[in-house]
């Protein structure tokens, strides 16, 4: 397939993404879409363009992992994890309902695909530093992705386990940090600013990359594992748009958790068609 | 604390049987790692690492991430044992035992060192006593504090077997063989050190031994006393509560630990609910003032005379 075809394929499965998670959001009256949808051109430039899985062998040692570390980002995990063919679409209507496997932040034990159980901030770094130890430990050639929001970074967990990956050189370690600028209540650098954020992982050891984190060609490049591998883990600062793809959403931190109504539902269909 | 020179001899230190143990099971099993916050020499892992240099990871005093990687290893295959003193194990990295442990439910065994009041004069800030309390209502891990060093060895190799998060609490205060015949490690099980009618002790931890010395003065009296090694803090024994209350008519608990939320805040609940009896909860109040070890000990009454005293009143209240 032509590496355009991929690319094109990618922004399909992201638009499909989107229209699933926001219709979740609104049949649920409940969500982060503000952060679905900064991250999910990332995710899905993962699941569908870079990472190796095999969906019916979940459990499978050799995969490829992928931690979605802002665990209340579900829209955007679901979404990509029904795409990849982990469980049938159905059970994306039943998100948040009483008893669904679709709890509001992922549990590895209800969902197949699910790495590990995220929602308070700052746990996926550590994990996915251990699982990248476990593979340099068995030689194995797996990697190991995690995505953290920026506002996360705050949690000082997340450098703990950032000086381990330096020190170690855990090179099938990438991060990838959804720089939407934007946290809960307001900007990261009026709250507790992260800038320069490059300079802060190169001098913790790592490899660092700027990129448009809804261009999914330049994430593709970046993302792909060059020949020979890496010696050093990879922090990729993908600058993205809180809420991206809905004209209302973008940039606006009261859609972190906000949730559509029936207008507004109308209006993101008809601008995601 | 003078205990008799004969019985003193066979004190030991169960963080030595902790290292025997999981250094022989890393010889036969590769996937099983260690994982430090810094803590080699406390947590007497030097042979391990020497024996196996990649598979001690030491990720600096960083007790989230020391956690958090374990969880990690657990889904690289690894089996890892985070062994750090326990206070800042289960203390530091709290959320991370529950949330990336306990609730991912992975296959990640911890080992708390120097738990109690073990560093006597440093304080608080380093006893562990909190620690029954806090992981205690965690789904999915087996609390075990094991009473001699057979035991903790036992806990160990079954910790190694067992698919599923554990957390092993060990002391650093030299213990004594418990004399036990036919003795067999069964997680969740209480085991009958000592027979008995009037009252029952349930220990865990090195408080075990002290139980057995006072039901051997309070035999002197006439006074008959059963007691229960409660090694295993969660899932609890409830069948051998419901025993000992209804068999004995009294309890006396006694851990070292906090007494609000621990084994004593266990047992009530259990006898609350199935068989209400007086239960006597020896061990510390909150905070403790600072001293050695065994001053603290003597101070909260955590002797052999101390919880015969707390058997005696345990038998009193059985006729109020």
């Amino acid at each position: 397939m032509l590496k355009n075809d991929i690319a094109g394929g990618i922004r399909d499965k992201a638009l499909w993404m989107r229209r699933k998670a926001f219709t979740m959001v609104f049949d649920a009256q409940l969500g982060h879409p503000g952060g679905d949808f900064s991250a999910i051109d990332i995710v899905a430039t993962l699941y569908f363009g870079v990472m190796r899985y095999d969906s019916q062998q979940p459990d499978m040692a050799e995969r490829d992992r992928f931690i979605m570390s802002k665990g209340h980002a579900t829209g955007a995990l679901y979404t990509a994890l029904c795409a990849a063919g982990y469980y049938p679409e159905d059970w994306l209507a039943t998100y948040m309902q009483p008893q669904s496997k679709l709890n509001g932040h992922p549990n590895r034990n209800y969902l197949p695909g699910v790495e590990t159980n995220t929602g308070p901030l700052g746990h996926g770094m550590p994990v996915a530093v251990g699982i990248a130890i476990s593979g340099q430990l068995t030689n194995s050639d797996y990697r190991t992705f995690v995505l953290t929001g920026d506002g996360e970074l705050q949690e000082g967990s997340n450098w703990e386990a950032a000086m381990t990956a330096g020190h170690r050189k855990l090179g099938k370690l990438t991060l990838i940090v959804d720089r939407n600028r934007l946290q809960q209540g307001m900007g990261t650098e009026e709250t507790n600013g992260l800038d320069p954020l490059d300079d802060k992982f190169r001098a913790f050891g790592w490899d660092v990359a700027m990129v448009d984190g809804h261009d999914v060609e330049a994430l593709m490049a970046v993302l792909s594992e060059p020949a020979g591998g890496r010696s050093k883990p990879l922090c990729v600062i993908a600058n993205t748009i809180k809420g991206k793809g809905v004209s209302f959403m973008e940039n606006k931190a009261s859609w972190h958790h906000g949730v559509p109504n029936a207008e507004q539902l109308a209006i993101a269909m008809e601008e995601l068609a | 604390m003078a205990a008799p020179a004969a019985k003193q001899q066979g004190f030991h230190d169960c963080r030595d049987a902790w290292a025997r143990t999981i250094e022989a099971l890393a010889a036969e099993d590769p996937r099983i790692v260690a994982v430090v916050n810094d803590s080699v020499g406390s947590s007497k892992l030097g042979g391990f690492q020497k024996a196996f240099p990649d598979r001690l990871i030491n990720v600096g005093i960083a007790e989230q991430t020391m956690v958090g990687v374990g969880a990690g290893l657990a889904n690289g295959g690894r089996i890892p044992f985070v062994s750090a003193a326990s206070c800042f194990l289960t203390g530091r990295a709290l959320e991370q035992v529950k949330a990336d442990i306990a609730y991912a439910n992975f296959n990640v065994k911890l080992v708390g060192q120097s738990s109690g009041v073990a560093y006597g004069e440093l304080g608080p800030t380093h006893h562990s006593i909190e620690d029954f309390a806090w992981l205690r209502p965690l789904s999915n891990i087996t609390v075990i504090a094991p009473a001699d060093a057979w035991e903790t060895a036992e806990a160990v190799k079954w910790a190694a077997a067992h698919v599923g998060p554990v957390y092993i609490r060990l002391s650093r205060m030299p213990v004594p063989d418990l004399l036990v015949e036919n003795r067999r490690f069964q997680p969740s099980k209480a085991e009958m050190v000592r027979e008995g009618g009037d009252v029952t002790v349930i220990a865990c931890g090195t408080m075990v031994h002290l139980a057995v010395s006072a039901a051997e003065e309070l035999a002197a009296d006439g006074i008959s006393v059963r007691v229960l090694n409660m090694a295993t803090i969660s899932p609890l024994d409830g069948v051998a509560i419901s025993q000992a209350a209804s068999e004995t008519g009294a309890i006396v608990t006694v851990e070292e630990a906090n007494i609000h939320g621990g084994l004593g805040g266990a047992v009530a609940e259990h006898t609350s609910a199935h068989f209400p009896v007086p239960v006597e909860r020896m061990g510390f109040p909150g905070f403790v003032p600072t001293g050695a070890v065994e001053w603290l000990f003597k101070h909260y009454g955590l002797t052999a005379s101390g919880i015969a005293k707390s058997a005696r009143k345990a038998i009193a209240r059985k006729s109020v």
